[in-house]
């Protein structure tokens, strides 16, 4: 599973992307609590005070969605551009 | 629908958009565009420039579900996006949303339809520099309710 970072949560994270290979997670919101910012913190914890959206395959999706093995999955802050 | 959609570091001529778009949408009777450029000014500080980057893949079908939406909601005959990233300065361009309908209506409003979806859906982020250092700009609240505003065609 591929997982991406965008703009100040790719900064913040320190990378743009990880592969977890272990411990397939069913849903995003179970993914969010074995990823860990450089400060210690979960993702999921992060999330509880940061605006985060997400995205599997490419197609925005809430936290209950299910994951597969060979989703590429993206957490981003919401969008700015225009 | 005829359409285009381009992300791409370099500048690009509203002109030669327009135009094109004209070439290919012959039954048009209307047409409406929005051209979006660095500010200057944000919040108070003056922007030096801004640095664009997006999410590949993901934010050309982004583009596209919100033209699928607007093609079926408008009956539009065309429209282009063109939005640029990487590294801009004040006054530069930063997006074009052009369409072409049977009439100025529909243009009108499809036109404003797709920038707002775009605001908030449209995997793309900016960071500004200004005299004061470097931020990454805050999505508005007020994007969140123009998109509202439109009912709920969006997906």
């Amino acid at each position: 599973m591929k997982v991406l970072f965008f703009a100040s949560l790719r900064e913040t994270m320190g990378c743009s992307e990880m592969v977890l290979t272990s411990d397939q997670p069913e849903t995003v919101k179970a993914l969010m609590t074995q990823i860990f910012l450089p400060d210690g913190q979960s993702l999921a914890s992060y999330a509880e005070t940061e605006s985060l959206l997400l995205a599997v395959n490419q197609q925005m999706v809430d936290r209950d969605a299910p994951l597969n093995a060979n989703d590429e999955v993206a957490f981003f802050p919401p969008v700015t551009g225009g | 629908m005829y359409r285009k959609i381009q992300i791409q570091l370099e500048d690009f001529g509203i002109d030669a958009v327009l135009e094109s778009l004209k070439s290919q949408t012959s039954a048009a009777g209307g047409f409406c565009f929005f051209a979006g450029v660095v500010r200057d000014l944000n919040d108070d500080d003056s922007i030096e420039s801004l640095y664009l980057e997006h999410y590949p893949g993901m934010t050309e079908k982004q583009l596209h579900r919100i033209l699928d939406q607007a093609e079926s909601r408008f009956g539009l005959l065309g429209a282009v996006v063109v939005h640029r990233i990487g590294s801009l300065l004040a006054g530069d361009n930063i997006v074009l949303v052009a369409v072409a309908a049977g009439h100025r209506g529909e243009a009108f409003s499809a036109c404003e339809m797709i920038m707002d979806y775009l605001k908030t859906q449209a995997t793309f982020w900016k960071k500004e520099s200004t005299s004061g250092g470097d931020r990454w700009v805050a999505a508005r609240g007020s994007d969140l309710s123009k998109e509202a505003a439109w009912g709920d065609a969006s997906d």
